[in-house]
């Protein structure tokens, strides 16, 4: 994986996984690499690997069952709130980008739906 | 765990080390960072027992540095140091007499990563293949510090990522590694640490994760910041 180096690396490992999750790459109740495994598969510092875990089981997102490992939740509904969440924040960046661009948010919609029928 | 306490090396007029006050603690990769010439080698050198400071001392565990102690630190230089003759294998059983912690079952673990045998003669090993073979028998002492000067000097994509997999794959809470290169990316993601060395003085110590997400500063930033532009080594 290519990280942007002027970010914290954690913060990206945990939104590849969410995207992994969202996108049905990985299941609730799946079994997660150790955390050793996690720092060899992204070519990463272990303590930032240990970093991702304790982030994502804070946020509800993995659990730990004493000596097996790291596991995704089973609660469908938080990952399809982690769906909605991400998709919530790809469209508010949109917009924002569009506002930057100098283009009102109803011109930006407008663009979208135009490229969408340029498509279909 | 190994620190130095205002440690000064000279040779002749020439100060390599300037009163550098450092400490290395276990669980950790410390990336040390500097053009070449900045006195990363003389440090590590120093903290391996083999070059004597002018002044300041090296301690380990809080006491100096002693035979004793230097059991402890796995020290890989920069220069060659395997005889012609030698096959790969060679180089094991050399390591096995020399270092009552080295493990052969490791050492053969870490050569199939690395993607070599112990047939191979040390004379005909590519650049790349040479690298990875100085990794191999170093990691595969059961040290409690390694230091790597320069382990990613001149070698191609595939080698490194080999290397910098090895490197993650030996940290451990016990450990502290401590690895220098003049090509500052490639430890970008693996380090917890930078430690930037200038004409031979320590600038600061970083943590690269805290200094990413406080001040969105990526290691190579502050080198640039540190070491100007101006006909650096990349």
């Amino acid at each position: 994986m290519k990280f942007n180096t002027s970010m914290p690396i954690y913060l990206q490992v945990i939104t590849a996984i969410k995207r992994d999750l969202v996108t049905g790459k990985m299941k609730a109740g799946d079994k997660l690499p150790s955390g050793r495994e996690l720092a060899t598969l992204y070519e990463i510092n272990p303590n930032t690997a240990a970093r991702v875990y304790s982030e994502l089981e804070q946020e509800g997102i993995t659990f730990t069952r004493r000596g097996l490992g790291t596991y995704v939740t089973e609660d469908e509904a938080l990952i399809r709130r982690l769906k909605e969440e991400m998709a919530e924040e790809l469209v508010t960046r949109f917009l924002e980008e569009m506002k930057e661009l100098g283009i009102p948010p109803e011109d930006a919609i407008n663009m979208a739906t135009n490229a969408l029928s340029r498509k279909l | 765990m190994l620190e130095s306490r205002n440690i000064t090396k000279k040779f002749g007029s020439k100060i390599a080390v300037d009163q550098v006050t450092l400490k290395i603690e276990p669980g950790y990769i410390y990336a040390m960072l500097g053009p070449n010439g900045s006195g990363k080698t003389t440090w590590m050198k120093m903290a391996a027992g083999l070059v004597k400071p002018t002044s300041g001392e090296m301690f380990f565990d809080g006491e100096p540095l002693s035979v004793e102690s230097r059991r402890h630190i796995a020290y890989m230089s920069t220069e060659p140091y395997f005889y012609a003759w030698m096959t790969v294998g060679d180089v094991g059983r050399y390591y096995k007499d020399f270092f009552e912690d080295f493990s052969p079952a490791r050492f053969s673990d870490l050569l199939r990563r690395m993607e070599l045998t112990e047939d191979l003669k040390t004379k005909s090993l590519s650049s790349g293949m040479m690298a990875k073979l100085k990794i191999a028998v170093t990691m595969a002492r059961d040290a409690r510090v390694i230091m790597l000067d320069e382990p990613l000097n001149g070698i191609d994509l595939l080698a490194r990522e080999d290397i910098t997999r090895s490197i993650t794959e030996a940290a451990g809470e016990d450990k502290a590694i401590l690895v220098s290169s003049h090509l500052v990316d490639e430890l970008e993601t693996i380090s917890d640490y930078a430690i930037f060395i200038k004409n031979g003085h320590l600038i600061e110590v970083d943590n690269i994760e805290e200094s990413r997400a406080e001040a969105g500063k990526s290691i190579v930033d502050r080198y640039r910041e540190i070491y100007g532009h101006g006909g650096q080594e990349w």
